[in-house]
């Protein structure tokens, strides 16, 4: 049996979903989209699965997550409904199982945070609610694990029973009313052939959904009778279409809730979110207050707990790389095995390995920001600012996470509801210079611009920020063109973030990434052990100016004569940059045949100011590593979107380096 | 009197939402619909949105949207 799992967007959808499942969760993709779809066996049954649908507040065909939703309890059919209500929001909540109740699937309303209700000394008649709604009612407390075997029997009970919602009427008798009936009337034949409830497909209709009226194949006089009903309804009632149906669902609820709602005074909670408010949605303070925490998120994460994290992993994989090498020496493995052991699949794999400290950090302090409530805030806060760029305040964290490390940026993107601003934020988050790059401006600046090291450096980032500010009002003004989706957003109460959600949220991050660290990611840097360790006869090279890799970085090395560093050591060491930016600097080491301290010394060879500071430019800009575009290909689920965003960047890269190193050339 | 004009505080009754397309009906879905009472709570920093209390819950609207919600002022408090 399956079951579908809707609510409200901050309704405890999540934490139910972790109570109903445990641990046996799977996460895949809804069709078509890059909305998560998160299945699970529930707990104590054998063959019971639930699905949790997106947060939603109606079902209306407009975003994406919507239509999922819609399109999930119309198609797959599910044996039942588990509608999950936040019972300190009420009014709103039943919105929604409203809706629901219209699709005439058996249907159970799990009653969320009574536990809070009852603590503020309010109370809900369930055996009125039940009766009311005309479905089963279970009051349940998803964070403290409470009533949630009884939602489970309930629901199970329900669909093995087939038993219907029994009041789907929820119209007293007014225009509205006989609207809704006439119309259900008229197309009662259709929807029975398409298996659609008829109530649904009459709101539907009245709603003015074209597209429903087109599955439902109405002929011309069958779409005149019901314009004819629906306009005789607006002059009755003095409400255009949509605004008489929500009046109707919000009477018939309001009515309800004053016959077994008796709501407290104000709730603990919210006096307690209003002190936080005053605070942290400051006039002057917010700004400031802002800024502290992502400063302490960043510094714990890339400064205390990650690299601490990142230390421990790199001296357990360097005691392993050591282990092996010696073993390998010692039983005198053939050479080339030998390096593509150490060099290759060790050095390959703890590369990436090194990122995951970093993921589960950082994850670990956003989804405590996200779970808490306090990025609806900083959304509120920061919208005007973003709203010039087409964006909407949600899209500030993500970008903001970019200067950490673009993988964690482009997987966090994912908690904006909008696909469009979702895609658009991804497209900018390559313009937030990462913290990988810092070694490769740390040995310029050091190199080349010693008297203004923090200067250049701080030149660069506000470059990546200016270029993005730019692509955002291009994007804005053509591909992504059309409205923003509305910015009408909920500002939930403060609450405590369940662990056990956080927990699940790292754990599933992490091995996201991991999955794609063994496949795409070292395939790739197999590919670049490969052309540095081999000549075009396949002999392994002693000289690395032979390579397969170098004879890559001479033929592309003309590409950057128009940038003024046409060398193919630099060229061979961008190419290796797309396994890691860190690899920029490590290869020219290589390529200079010095070590990486001594480098900035031999640099002087190779570049001069200019053409340094072109070529920190160019670095700024290109291509994002292969991590960070694995990560892209997947949140955006389009291979031709982010070969976009590589070429993109490249040229992006070349135009903004050549105007560098050409401007300069005129004043010096 | 529309909703963007109403000053901190303050309570009003909804007389119209105007709007059109995926707006409309998203304020229309989140309960902002003709007789409902709703108190402007605060303003964001930088002077827009503005944070709102309907049906027992805050809400956020930009000030854009809010101007096309005409409301009639009914007093303090919530």
């Amino acid at each position: 049996m399956t079951f579908a799992l809707v609510g409200n967007q901050n309704s405890g959808k999540t934490t139910l979903f972790n109570s109903l499942t445990g641990s046996n969760q799977h996460v895949g993709n809804f069709p078509g989209v890059t909305v998560d779809q998160k299945t699970g066996r529930i707990r104590g049954t054998r063959d019971c699965y639930v699905v949790d649908l997106p947060g939603i507040y109606s079902i209306r065909p407009y975003s994406g997550e919507e239509i999922v939703t819609r399109d999930f309890i119309l198609n797959e059919k599910p044996d039942g409904i588990i509608n999950i209500v936040d019972a300190t929001n009420i009014e709103r909540n039943l919105y929604l199982t409203l809706q629901l109740l219209e699709l005439h699937v058996p249907m159970v309303l799990a009653l969320n945070m009574m536990d809070e209700v009852r603590g503020n000394g309010g109370t809900i008649d369930i055996k009125g609610l039940s009766k009311q709604l005309g479905i089963p009612v279970v009051p349940i407390s998803a964070a403290k694990n409470e009533g949630i075997t009884e939602l489970t029997d309930t629901a199970v009970s329900a669909a093995k029973h087939r038993t219907y919602p029994a009041v789907i009427d929820f119209c007293p008798s007014s225009a509205v009313h006989r609207c809704i009936h006439a119309v259900s009337h008229l197309i009662e034949d259709h929807a029975q052939k398409l298996g659609i409830p008829a109530r649904f497909a009459a709101t539907k209709l009245i709603e003015g959904d074209d597209t429903f009226a087109e599955k439902m194949g109405l002929n011309q006089n069958e779409l005149e009778m019901i314009e004819h009903s629906v306009i005789e309804m607006e002059r009755e009632s003095g409400l255009d279409r949509n605004a008489a149906l929500a009046d109707m669902r919000y009477s018939f609820i309001e009515g309800v809730c004053a016959k077994t709602v008796i709501k407290c005074s104000e709730s603990k909670e919210h006096i307690r979110s209003v002190r936080i408010d005053n605070l942290l949605t400051h006039k002057y303070l917010a700004l400031p207050m802002f800024l502290g925490i992502m400063l302490l998120v960043f510094w714990l994460t890339f400064g205390v707990i990650g690299s601490f994290l990142s230390n421990l992993l790199s001296a357990g994989i360097d005691w392993l790389t050591g282990t092996v090498d010696s073993g390998l020496t010692a039983y005198d493995i053939n050479t080339v095995i030998h390096s593509l052991i150490i060099d290759g699949i060790f050095s390959g794999v703890g590369s990436v390995l090194s990122f995951i400290p970093i993921i589960v950090t950082l994850f670990f302090f956003l989804s405590i920001l996200e779970d808490t409530g306090y990025m609806a805030r900083v959304a509120f806060v920061m919208d005007k600012l973003l709203r010039k760029l087409g964006l909407s305040g949600r899209s500030f964290v993500p970008m903001l996470v970019g200067f950490g490390c673009s993988v964690p940026a482009v997987m966090s993107a994912r908690t904006l509801s909008s696909e469009r601003d979702r895609k658009m934020t991804i497209f900018l988050i390559p313009f937030m210079s990462c913290s990988a790059k810092i070694p490769i401006y740390a040995v310029f600046t050091a190199a080349f611009f010693s008297r203004n090291q923090a200067l250049v450096m701080a030149g660069l980032y506000i470059s990546g920020i200016v270029l993005a500010v730019a692509m955002s009002l291009l994007m804005k003004n053509t591909i992504f063109r059309g409205n923003p989706v509305p910015f009408v957003m909920e500002l939930p109460n403060y609450r405590l973030p369940s662990l056990k959600s956080v927990a699940l949220l790292i754990w599933e991050k992490a091995r996201d990434f991991l999955q794609r660290a063994f496949t795409v990611i070292f395939v790739a840097t197999l590919i670049i052990w490969f052309l540095r360790t081999f000549d075009i006869r396949l002999n392994v090279v002693t000289d690395s100016s032979k390579s397969l890799l170098a004879m890559i970085g001479q033929a592309i090395a003309p590409v950057f004569t128009p940038l003024g560093f046409g060398d193919w050591r630099a060229a061979t060491s961008l190419v290796t940059g797309f396994t890691a930016k860190e690899a920029v600097v490590s290869t020219m080491g290589v390529l200079m045949g010095t070590s990486v301290s001594d480098l900035k010394n031999a640099l002087g060879t190779l570049f001069t100011p200019l053409t340094a500071l072109s070529f920190l430019v160019f670095t700024l800009l290109y291509t994002p590593c292969v991590a960070a575009v694995t990560t892209i290909r997947k949140e955006l689920g389009s291979r031709l979107m982010t070969v976009g965003i590589i070429v993109l960047q490249c040229m992006i890269a070349w135009i903004a380096a050549f105007a560098v190193y050409q401007a300069g050339r005129l004043f010096i | 009197m529309t909703l963007d004009r109403l000053p901190i505080g303050k309570t009003a009754t909804i007389i119209n939402v105007g709007g059109a397309g995926a707006l409309r009906l998203r304020l229309l879905d989140m309960g902002i619909i003709p007789r409902t009472k709703v108190c402007i709570r605060k303003v964001a920093p930088m002077g827009d949105p503005m944070e709102i209390r309907l049906r027992g819950y805050e809400l956020t609207i930009r000030m854009d949207d809010a101007r096309k919600i005409e409301v009639e002022s009914c007093g303090d408090g919530a």
